[in-house]
């Protein structure tokens, strides 16, 4: 019987997602045996023709990591679909639009004049921008365009499962192959992780008040935090109660509040949204001045509560930028 | 075509849609008192419903907006007065954040407004229903889901270039030919 094929692909993310598979350290040996890769530009030498070569859905699985950001991201997500019988959203970019989706708060105009122009770092006197496209001798070359949009994977094309995380743990990647390889699907759509809340597998879980009363919210960086005690309790902003489980708790185990990165479980549509509201109703004040100076320690909830998953959330954009 | 779906302007046939999530104990017999003392307000106004205005989750806000609202209006009973005790504090504290929420996401924070209203002020739920609608009549329509079929137009433009490329090329990649030669001279 021939190994299942399977792809890798990297759209707007960081590399970390690249560097999860890598993680998999002894364990990939087993998948390598079990698998034909077909196309990992990241590790291996494929070109996009090759892909287009291939007779459609003759892949097993795409692993497909980042949000879609340019025109490029976008051609190689609808070819990968085509050509897979499973496309998997990999990592937090891919699932919920992730942290180059928080970019949905700034018209393409303004990201590319603080990139090429106003960043302290920029030196470029004659304010050149890249060109989508630009003619030398006779021959025109061409860059893909960037969307105003910055959208998760699901916006673009049909997704089958998905992988959270920032990135997806080594686990949770075993985990997804394995299903995969032994044909033990969940249904279409599902989130391969567990269905509950982060504080379900938190150790400080038992330390979690009954009650919460924010007097005020602290940022990690201003407070000393018991390493052993719920954070909330501490007053420093956790995203667990709104965030999935299945990373083993990997940040509040090493010191730090949940982010967000596994997105929502599978009952809340929006879970900046969820999240604001558990944590503001737990403000202790009634009166409305004091209410706010209790609120003013999250001086940026787009970016505290949507930290992942602004691009998926109900708005997914600021409302009021231009698309030309 | 595209600017004038993009700032969709006030016409005649435009007329605010407002959303309002009031508490069955307070403001929703408030509005019952509206109707049956016979007293006239715009009729622009969508009322739900619910228990408390604690059970006004702010996804109901959005989705509420996302699909078409221009403005919701939430309305409880006065503080000391909820049916639940803290149903109201928790609908005010979660609202003024929701408000700072909002206006970083570029609406207009008048697009949502919480008030107390008793049980006895039809005359305030009147005032109420009546000043919001001619606030948002003067802002205009906030047209969400023209504003997200705009915001994908980008993908349908780019899926018909690429459809009309390949169509160009014979059905392979116009830019990067068959073989893989070209490919690797066009990208040297």
């Amino acid at each position: 019987m021939p190994k299942p094929k399977v792809a890798f692909y990297w759209c707007a993310s960081c590399g970390g997602c690249e560097e999860a598979v890598v993680d998999l350290a002894e364990d990939i040996l087993g998948v390598v045996e079990a698998v034909d890769i077909v196309f990992w530009p990241c590790a291996m030498d494929f070109k996009k023709a090759d892909v287009e070569a291939m007779p459609d859905q003759s892949i097993t699985a795409t692993l497909l990591n980042g949000a879609i950001r340019t025109t490029e991201q976008e051609e190689m997500a609808r070819l990968l679909r085509r050509k897979s019988q499973f496309l998997i959203a990999y990592g937090a970019c891919a699932h919920l639009g992730g942290i180059p989706g928080l970019a949905n708060q700034f018209s393409r105009e303004q990201v590319l004049r603080y990139v090429y122009e106003e960043s302290p770092s920029t030196v470029n006197e004659t304010r050149q921008r890249p060109q989508v496209k630009f003619a030398e001798h006779g021959r025109e070359v061409s860059l893909p365009q960037l969307h105003h949009v910055v959208r998760a994977l699901d916006q673009v094309v049909d997704v089958d499962y998905y992988v959270p995380g920032c990135p997806p743990t080594p686990a949770l990647t075993k985990a997804a192959v394995s299903a995969l390889l032994e044909n033990r699907l969940p249904p279409k759509g599902s989130v391969i992780a567990p269905d509950t809340a982060l504080c379900e597998e938190c150790p400080r879980k038992a330390t979690k008040p009954t009650n919460l009363a924010f007097t005020e919210f602290k940022r990690p960086h201003q407070v000393l935090m018991d390493p052993d005690t719920c954070f909330l309790a501490q007053g420093v902003v956790c995203m667990g109660p709104g965030t999935r489980s299945g990373c083993a708790a990997a940040c509040t185990v090493g010191g730090m509040p949940c982010t967000g990165c596994f997105g929502p479980t599978s009952r809340v549509r929006d879970q900046g949204l969820k999240m604001l509201s558990s944590l503001c109703a737990n403000v202790a004040p009634k009166e409305e001045g004091d209410i706010n100076k209790v609120l003013a320690g999250i001086p940026d909830p787009v970016g505290t509560f949507y930290r992942y998953g602004l691009a998926k959330s109900l708005l997914r954009r600021k409302v009021n930028l231009p698309v030309n | 075509m595209a600017n004038a779906t993009q700032s969709p302007l006030p016409n005649s046939t435009w007329k605010p849609r407002i959303v309002a999530f009031f508490c069955n104990w307070c403001t929703y017999t408030a509005a019952d008192l509206a109707g049956v003392s016979r007293m006239k307000h715009f009729s622009n106004v969508r009322i739900i419903r619910l228990m408390c205005s604690g059970r006004v989750d702010p996804q109901f806000v959005l989705e509420a907006l996302a699909k078409g609202a221009d403005a919701v209006l939430i309305g409880g009973c006065h503080p000391n007065d909820c049916h639940y005790v803290e149903g109201n504090y928790k609908c005010l504290r979660r609202y003024q954040m929701l408000k700072r929420m909002i206006a970083d996401m570029g609406i207009e924070p008048e697009r949502l407004r919480l008030e107390w209203i008793s049980a006895a002020e039809g005359e305030k739920l009147k005032r109420v229903v009546n000043e919001m609608v001619e606030t948002i009549t003067k802002l205009g329509p906030l047209g969400l889901p023209q504003k997200f079929e705009q915001w994908d137009r980008e993908m349908e433009e780019f899926a018909n270039h690429v459809a009309a490329r390949d169509a160009a090329a014979g059905g392979g990649c116009a830019e990067h030919g068959t073989n893989t030669q070209p490919l690797e001279t066009a990208h040297a």
